[in-house]
């Protein structure tokens, strides 16, 4: 069973967020690299690029999908992982640490309150999982 | 069950028997044939046969398509100097031999790599001989013709711009890929603009501005004239716009500088002169290169080395999220069939001639192309257009309009060329004429005579 | 099992474990001043390029293209072909392909000087022959589908769904109805349906299907209004079945103003038995590569011609192939001014249209017909004896295709992937996996209609032997394929280092590595 950071917040479409001093850490959570399969490909935004929560900032490609990553929340991009462009097999070896995709000024922390914590995004994992 | 009464049968290509298929429908559990196809309702079924020509024995057909095909003019012995974007090249009879083989001619896509190697392996040849000759990082598996394989070329500078724009596109980019790029680009916010060619029958590009989207010129141009792709790719180059190449006739690439030395951001277009028949046209060798930078937005196949579980080299298709099958609506292309085994004739073509012999080609058609230009313009009344440098093509002025001397010397068993006039009602009076190693210097000899008769 | 995967062409390299040597790249050998062609000595005056072009504008030999003879080449590509798997080795069950035998005559009859040797600007005065052919097979495609015109020209099915789907629009416009933006697709469709969708500009939206595979109606229903440019069908469907509400879906598209796209790749089911044109399709696609049996070639050439209703006949590409009333004469005619312009810069594939109208001309009416019940009493026939062993999604009769899922292997952890890669031991190309999308871990099985039963018994066998196998030794398929020199292969390091062309500057990139390998 992965562990899901308590200190993280996490989105219904498998990204997390980690926040210090109004800065989010942004990457996607096991579940989501475990269905992708070998990630090949990585696209992020460029710094200084807005987000808008809910829509998409990326892709991330494995060898049979392609999936868009989605933004937690809303806010100025301030660093891209690029070595992440080099080493895609990073987020399949260490997606809650080495694998970080992007790093956000949060416009609004408020939206935090709407993200799951991990207890909850486990739970949701298991209820969707159940329903196959 | 239907009855065959149909003397000259299906059966050769249907294995099944009377016995196999009464004995078929018992496992199944079903009475008749009919019961098989009850999920089409009754009020949609086909009652009636077919309304198509009577079946042909295998003798029979052989002798109605051989008099369909003698029914046109090669077959009756006529000297064609047709060029305009299809070229007759000679091709080894070995080529035609080896992509007849089962398992190039009726294998399929190469999906599963284990037991598709033959067909991976050629294509990762095609792709780096294509490269090679284009002077360009990456080449794919070929499209569909080079016309549609440039409008890709368009619409994949408009993606790496993010935004439409504005085309800017030579006289010498040939008018049927012009009109398939409109085509393809009949929903999208594209404009095209003609930069037109000068009296030496070259393209002068001007610095493009902002709203540029692509620059496009052909290598050797419609006019059969050569370009100074590296003047066009300096003056491109610092800027948004793309710098694509098309080209109709690469074995002029044998000794041009290659776009990729140029600048080019893309080539495209045609690959059919090595390894394939004209064929009324197709089908043809559609190709795409461009900067390693641009691979992700790329149409097309791609077959990449790669290794085993035991470390053994192999090759599979790769980068396959750029297509329709996993991208579906975000799609580089909605292509998935493209052209495999015409490549497959293109790739064995390149490797017969090797670095030696397609010089020594590419320079046979420019000498003959040289002696046919001189012999013509020789004839009183009769002028070049160009004074350029030109390949295996070159135009000519002719004192009437070129339809009528066509006719004329049509009925004496000699195509002089292509009328201009058909494209541009400008060029009435002008011929594209073209001479490859396969016309014989009493060839061109004969062609220079028809004219001259005619034109008196 | 041995290492028997050579389709019988017994003299080539091996090593000492009985496996196809593989054949380095053509890169890899040759030598200097080896010759490979043939060309007559120079009868005209010889040019200095570097004279007439300029020195600057000269290039000199291309670095790494190789030098080998003739007998080089020959062999070089004869050993690559050995590692490949054609349609007449045995059954090609490749759902969705029709891999049918591709006969002899058609490679004699397109050879002919008088086809292969014909420019497409000759005159039309001495292309009678070429042009009445194009004529005829449009009429017999016309009389197959009970369509009014066909257009020859598109490539291949992509290209087909494009022109259709272009010709769609068109129509739309030309009655000023600028509003219809959507294009309904099921969710069974083909990747290259929506992909056609957005590349016109419309807006792809998608359908469910029902419990039973087809299409909603429910679901239709609601989505389809005066913004709907069109309905982009496959019939019978991609997961095999006919969409036996047909009258109704037909009732709910035009009754909304839009048109129906049907994707004719399942055609070989219905031929003879049913016609998109007498059962409310406006627009029908045709694979020549499939249905009218022209060789697949390892990814194409293909034919796409596309079939429409009278209403869309003046959107055609452009040029047609008309017949003068006085003179009798076939000409091309260009002057289509609601044209919506050209997707091939000449008019399609003509060699392989040959082929086609060669095999409808040895078909016939009755031998068309026979195609389809053949094929659809050969994919029952599998299921009926495989569906002990299968699990079947779809518990109905099928159509010219069968499809199961791997749930049963599952249990004892074997895929849709193992089973593919153990088939190959039994000498088989796969048949199709994953893919419709809507079945979980689908295989999809089409035999075609020219296969024996004798044929068709041993490929059942081998997929019940299978079955037991992932029960009994369940490891063993899933480190499938063993009889192949590869196994497999690392898509993922394909994809993140993409190494897309041999080098010279980088040829020890290419080295094969590993124990043994060859070069």
């Amino acid at each position: 069973m992965a562990e899901y950071p308590q200190f993280y917040k996490y989105t219904a479409e498998h990204e997390w967020i980690s926040v210090e001093g109004g800065v989010g850490t942004i990457g996607i959570t096991h579940h989501a690299q475990d269905e992708l399969g070998d990630v090949v490909y990585v696209e992020l935004p460029a710094a200084g690029d807005s987000l808008e929560a809910g829509k998409p900032f990326g892709t991330i490609e494995s060898v049979k999908a392609v999936s868009e990553l989605y933004a937690p929340v809303s806010g100025e991009v301030t660093e891209v992982h690029d070595e992440l462009v080099e080493k895609p097999e990073l987020v399949n070896e260490d997606p809650h640490g080495e694998a970080w995709m992007i790093r956000v000024r949060l416009a609004d922390a408020g939206q935090l309150e709407g993200l799951m914590s991990a207890a909850d995004y486990q739970k949701f994992l298991e209820a969707a999982d159940s329903g196959h | 069950m239907s009855a065959t009464n149909d003397p000259h049968g299906p059966g050769r290509y249907q294995p099944l028997g009377p016995d196999d298929r009464r004995r078929m429908l018992e496992v199944i559990g079903v009475e008749s044939i009919d019961e098989l196809f009850a999920s089409i309702p009754a009020k949609l079924r086909y009652a009636g046969e077919l309304a198509v020509e009577p079946a042909l024995s295998e003798p029979e057909l052989i002798r109605h398509l051989g008099e369909l095909a003698t029914r046109n003019g090669p077959a009756a012995g006529m000297l064609s100097f047709l060029g305009a974007g299809c070229y007759p090249h000679f091709v080894p009879t070995h080529v035609d031999a080896l992509i007849q083989r089962q398992e190039f001619m009726t294998s399929y896509t190469p999906y599963q790599a284990e037991i598709s190697q033959g067909t991976l392996q050629a294509i990762f040849e095609f792709q780096s001989l294509v490269a090679m000759l284009t002077g360009m990082d990456v080449c794919n598996a070929s499209m569909y013709d080079g016309a549609s394989s440039v409008a890709e070329a368009v619409l994949m500078a408009r993606r790496l711009n993010r935004s439409g724009g504005r085309v800017l596109w030579s006289e010498g980019l040939h008018p049927a890929y012009r009109e398939v790029a409109r085509t393809y680009a009949t929903h999208l916010d594209l404009t095209f603009e003609t930069l037109p060619v000068g009296a030496d029958g070259r393209t002068s590009v001007p610095a493009p501005g902002d709203d540029v989207v692509a620059v496009v010129l052909q290598q050797p141009n419609f006019f059969g004239v050569v370009e100074d792709l590296e003047r066009a790719g300096a003056t491109v180059a610092g800027g948004a716009a793309k710098f694509i190449v098309a080209t109709t006739e690469p074995l002029a690439w044998a000794l041009t500088v290659p776009a990729g030395e140029a600048g080019a951001d893309i080539v495209a277009g045609e690959l059919a002169s090595f390894g394939n028949a004209q064929s009324y046209g197709g089908p043809l060798v559609g190709f795409m290169a461009s900067k390693q930078e641009y691979v992700r937005n790329l149409p097309g196949r791609l077959a990449g080395q790669t290794v085993d579980e035991k470390g053994r080299r192999g090759f599979a298709l790769t980068l396959a999220t750029r297509e329709q099958h996993i991208r579906r609506a975000k799609a580089t292309s909605n292509i998935c069939t493209n052209t495999a085994l015409c490549a497959l004739a293109t790739c064995i073509h390149l490797c017969s001639l090797g670095r030696h012999g397609i010089r020594q080609l590419a320079l046979h058609n420019l000498a003959k192309a040289t002696y046919a230009r001189r012999q013509l313009t020789a004839i009183d009344g009769v002028e070049a257009v160009f004074d350029g440098p030109h390949f295996n093509e070159f135009v000519v002025r002719l004192p009437v309009p070129a339809g009528d001397i066509v006719d004329a010397c049509a009925g004496r068993g000699v195509v002089p060329g292509v009328v201009l006039g058909r494209f541009d009602p400008a060029r009435d009076n002008e011929l594209l004429v073209c001479a490859t190693e396969v016309h014989t210097r009493a060839d061109i000899d004969k062609l220079a005579a028809t004219v001259a008769e005619v034109c008196k | 099992m041995s290492g028997e995967n050579d389709n019988g062409n017994g003299m080539a390299p091996r090593d000492d474990q009985g496996q196809l040597k593989q054949e380095g790249l053509i890169f890899e050998r040759g030598g200097a001043g080896r010759v490979g062609f043939s060309l007559p000595e120079l009868d005209v005056p010889e040019v200095d390029v570097a004279a007439a072009w300029g020195e600057d504008n000269v290039r000199g030999e291309i670095a790494g293209f190789p030098e080998v003879s003739e007998v080089d080449v020959i062999r070089h590509f004869t050993r690559i072909s050995q590692h490949n798997f054609g349609v007449e080795s045995g059954l090609f069950p490749l759902g969705s392909c029709t891999m049918k035998y591709n006969p002899k005559v058609h490679e004699r009859v397109v050879r002919h000087p008088g086809f292969a040797g014909a420019h497409p600007y000759m005159p039309a005065s001495v292309m009678q022959g070429g042009l009445d052919l194009m004529r005829r097979l449009e009429a017999a495609l016309a009389a197959v589908t009970g369509m009014h015109r066909v257009t020859l020209q598109p490539a291949a099915g992509a290209q087909g769904e494009l022109t259709g789907v272009m010709m769609i629009a068109a129509y739309h416009a030309s009655r000023g109805d600028g509003k219809r933006r959507k294009v309904l697709i099921p969710d069974s469709a083909h990747g290259t349906n929506p992909a056609t969708a957005s590349f016109c500009g419309l807006e792809p939206v998608e359908i469910p299907s029902n419990s039973e595979g087809t299409t909603d109606i429910e679901a239709l229903r609601a989505e389809a209004d005066e913004t709907t440019a069109a309905l982009m069908l496959t019939n019978p469907n991609t997961l095999g079945l006919f969409e036996d509400q047909m009258q109704q879906i037909a009732e709910i598209m035009h009754g909304c103003g839009a048109q129906i796209y049907c994707d004719g790749a399942n055609l070989n089911a219905i031929l003879g038995k049913t016609r998109p044109g007498d059962i409310g399709i406006d627009v029908f696609h045709i694979n020549l590569h499939k249905t009218f049996t022209t060789p697949h070639g390892g990814g194409g050439p293909g034919g796409g011609p596309v079939a429409v209703g009278e209403h869309l006949a003046p959107f055609l590409p452009r040029p047609t192939v008309e017949v003068d009333s006085d003179s009798g004469q076939a000409f091309l005619d260009w002057d289509r001014p609601d044209s919506i312009g050209k997707v091939q810069g000449f008019y399609g594939n003509f060699g392989i249209l040959v082929r086609a109208y060669a095999y409808i001309r040895a078909l016939g009416a009755v031998g068309l017909r026979q195609v389809a019940e053949d094929a659809v009493l050969n994919a029952n026939y599998i299921q009926k004896r495989l569906e002990g062993h299968y699990h079947l999604p779809h518990p109905r009769l099928c159509m010219h295709e069968v499809i199961f899922s791997d749930r049963t292997q599952k249990k004892h952890g074997v895929t849709a992937m193992d089973i593919c890669k153990r088939l190959i031991d039994h000498g088989y190309h796969p048949p199709t996996v994953y893919f419709p999308l809507v079945v979980s871990g689908a295989l999809m099985i089409e035999p075609t209609e020219t296969v024996s039963r004798e044929d068709l018994d041993t490929f059942i066998e081998a997929m019940i032997a299978i079955a037991a196998e992932a029960e009994t030794d369940p490891e063993h398929v899933r480190a499938a394929p063993h009889s192949t020199f590869l196994s497999r292969l690392d898509e993922a390091r394909a994809a993140r280092k993409p190494i897309l062309a041999w080098r010279p500057e980088t040829a020890g990139e290419h080295e094969p590595v590993g124990a043994g390998a060859t070069g």
